[in-house]
């Protein structure tokens, strides 16, 4: 984090110069977290300063976290970023069960679909909000699953489908259809909305008057799931958030748990993370430009990039044996090491690469259809991707600069030469020359990366944390010892919270960690990048067209798992 | 009337109606049109599938439709979540015979790792499945292998008893329930 102690120490100053002494309480965690627990009175004059005099200009995430033995049962959290000198700050409120908290969509308006998932878990009410209704359990659902009393594996059916509704605006309620205008359901099973995505429409001819969109198709429980497993049996679930770059996930998941323990891994895992995760932006961003040229028309793209996505399948299979949900991290570490000669195979697969992107880049982003259907469409002003939190190759192709890898270094990436391309127009072309031009710099990154791989071990070796190597579990006592061990009692790091983000392929990826000291998370909140993104879909195509709305919902790259998870 | 008799005889022999079965099996096997019902991982994983590595029109299950009226092969490629299930029976129902559905992917075939409050435990729940396809996700192979499964089954003319006696678990007493996609009313 990089607000230094001395910047918070006159953040505390400035803030109890505003507010009165005590109001607050400020606190640094262990692993260096700054929060501020406020009150529900307090909390929203408190978030509304931050935002316009301390700094902290986007809202990242909103979740509730549930202690069922408290008086208070509920912690209301809120992860504030500042992105001129990329500082975080964590807001708690404790709440009572029923208990309203103000709605922090007046102040930003990310806060608005992250609130309604709280809602939809906990039963948290937000006062002021305007459509807090259920966004991700089916509308038959009873109760809120992530309570601690909600067992994981009590289903409740659904028989019917939800009508075509809207957002509730001061003028007009959200399920009154306007009888002037076409009502046109698309989705969730229709090739543009990508599987799951439901988007629900009025339309003026073909003009968008409204839209809305329905999400929680693909709910997948990942939190209570990631509750009741031992920490590594977490991280193939974490696969499983964004498949389409899925070692960035594992990688996201396993640093958030590395700061909670304290642990530092060796060079060469965090080399060989770095190449997993370029390799992986490299592969996501083909599907988000392959897919998007399918929508719009385009097929030979994607059938031309799939050639390259199969051939980082095939270096994956040769490091782990599987494709697509490699699960190839471990906490502390990889779960082993590269085979001979497969950082020379990467090298290779860049020089291949590198012409591809610029046939790719030739073929699409020169193409006379491509522009006419994607430039100038559906812009986002730099002003309202901060407001609704965007995050990555979007919040970049509106035209502000930051991207975590340089903003909050990790795993060596600021020894690496490498450039951020950044849009300036914030439309759909600008969103995939974004993108194209961020997998050349990935190939630089990997290069570098691949040339320079230190030696040395690929794993910590603390035996509370990383299962010895079967050779010492099959060969001496001790190992056999330290197995069974780590086996029974479980990986458990100290009681405490941790907010750690890394730069996905689709912005930040954020996890937010409870630890109770026991052997699985004690909750596991996920800050998906394209949930922000995607709750601003409604507003960005109100008034375009109805063809314009399918390109944009592609140029958001939405992944049904991480958005649901 | 001996004269008729004959005839009856004749045409028994004659065997007709089997080898017009048989055509149209190798017709039907080979001319598969798949609706990819891809809905999470293996949906990528699918893709692959199509693509140009390992190429699915090889088999005959060239076109993709993703229009239900036009499909005869429902690929469900991924999760099924209890908000999805109705959704999915719809699709199902909106197809045409002969139908076949083949569930690729943990997920789709038992719930897999997700034994979770959302997810449906398989979508042989509400629809019948005729091929499942284990993995997580299954490797292309696997769900080529598949559909050479399906193909076999088709030209063996394998009984489906699952197919035959299925009815939508959304139908009470024999009635659908009523659309409500395009009511403007919501049911509490």
């Amino acid at each position: 984090m990089s607000l230094s102690t001395n910047q918070f120490v006159t953040l505390q100053q400035d803030i109890n110069a505003k507010f009165g002494d005590g109001v607050f309480k400020f606190s640094t965690s262990p692993v260096g977290d700054h929060v501020v627990d406020a009150s529900v009175e307090t909390v929203s004059a408190l978030l509304r300063y931050l935002k316009e005099y301390a700094g902290y200009n986007f809202l990242m995430d909103v979740c509730g976290v549930d202690y069922p033995t408290r008086e208070k049962r509920f912690d209301v959290v809120y992860h504030l970023f500042g992105s001129s000198d990329s500082r975080r700050l964590r807001v708690k409120v404790a709440i009572r069960d029923g208990e309203p908290v103000p709605t922090a969509i007046t102040i930003w308006k990310s806060a608005d679909w992250f609130e309604r998932e709280a809602y939809d878990m906990f039963g948290i009410k937000f006062s002021g909000h305007p459509n807090l209704r259920k966004i991700l359990t089916h509308h038959q659902f009873v109760g809120h699953p992530l309570r601690k009393d909600y067992e994981a594996d009590q289903q409740q059916h659904c028989n019917s489908v939800m009508p075509i509704h809207f957002n509730n605006t001061p003028e007009q309620s959200g399920d009154q259809l306007n009888p002037k205008y076409v009502p046109l359901n698309i989705g969730p099973s229709h090739p543009a909305m990508h599987g799951t995505l439901r988007v629900m429409t009025e339309l003026d001819g073909e003009t968008i008057v409204r839209a809305n969109c329905e999400i929680g198709y693909l709910h997948r429980c990942f939190e209570k799931m990631a509750e009741t497993h031992p920490y590594n049996q977490v991280i193939p679930y974490t696969d499983r958030l964004n498949y389409c770059s899925a070692p960035m996930n594992n990688v996201g998941y396993c640093k958030a748990v590395e700061r909670l323990l304290g642990v530092e891994i060796p060079a060469r895992a965090q080399t060989m993370r770095v190449i997993l995760c370029e390799l992986s932006r490299v592969i996501d961003h083909i599907i988000a430009v392959g897919t998007g040229g399918v929508d719009l028309g385009a097929l030979t793209a994607f059938f031309h990039l799939f050639t390259f996505r199969e051939k980082v399948y095939s270096l994956f299979e040769k490091l782990c044996g599987a494709r697509l949900t490699v699960s190839m991290t471990r906490i502390g570490g990889m779960a082993q090491d590269a085979p001979e000669g497969w950082f020379n195979d990467v090298l290779r697969f860049c020089d291949e690469m590198s012409d591809g992107i610029d046939e790719i880049s030739k073929m699409l982003l020169g193409n006379k259809i491509f522009i006419k259907r994607t430039q100038g469409v559906c812009p986002v002003s730099a002003e309202n991707a901060i407001q609704w939190g965007y995050t990555g190759p979007l919040l970049r192709a509106s035209g502000i600069n930051i991207d975590l890898r340089r903003a909050e270094p990790y795993y060596g990436y600021e020894k690496y030469d490498f450039d951020i391309p950044v849009g300036t127009a914030g439309d759909i072309y600008d969103r995939y020359l974004v993108r194209i031009e961020e997998m050349r710099q990935s190939i630089r990154i990997i290069r570098q990366a691949c040339k320079n791989v230190p030696t040395g071990d690929y794993t910590i070796r603390d035996k509370n944390i990383v299962l010895p190597e079967k050779k010492d579990v099959y060969g001496n006592i001790e190992g056999l010892m330290n197995h069974f061990m780590l086996v029974i009692k479980g990986l458990r790091p100290p009681v405490g919270e941790v907010y750690d983000a890394t730069e996905a392929a689709n912005g930040e990826l954020g996890f937010y960690l409870v630890s109770d000291g026991s052997a699985s998370p004690y909750r596991l909140k996920v800050r998906p990048p394209c949930f922000a993104i995607y709750q601003s879909f409604p507003e960005v195509v109100q008034g375009a067209m109805l063809a314009d709305a399918i390109a944009t919902v592609a140029s958001m790259n939405v992944i049904a798992g991480e958005l649901d998870r | 009337m001996s004269e008729d008799k004959s005839l009856e005889e004749m045409s028994k022999s004659f065997a007709l109606t089997t080898r017009l079965d048989a055509i149209a099996a190798w017709g039907q096997r080979n001319a598969l049109w798949p609706l990819p019902y891809g809905t999470a991982c293996c949906g990528i994983e699918l893709m692959s599938v199509m693509g140009p590595k390992y190429d699915l029109a090889r088999f005959g299950a060239e076109v993709v439709r993703f229009s239900p009226r036009q499909a005869d092969l429902l690929l469900v490629a991924g999760t099924i979540t209890e908000k999805m299930a109705p959704i999915l029976v719809r699709i199902y129902q909106q197809m045409l015979e002969p139908k076949y559905v083949i569930s690729m992917g943990a997920c789709a075939s038992s719930g897999g790792f997700y034994r979770a409050y959302h997810v449906l435990q398989g979508c042989d729940k509400v629809i019948p499945v005729d091929v499942y396809v284990p993995g997580c996700p299954p490797t292309p192979e696997a769900v080529l292998d598949g559909v050479m499964t399906l193909q076999k089954m088709i030209k063996d003319r394998t009984p489906r008893p699952w197919k035959d006696n299925w009815v939508s678990p959304f139908e009470i007493n024999g009635n659908t329930v009523p659309n409500s996609l395009t009511s403007s009313r919501i049911g509490v």
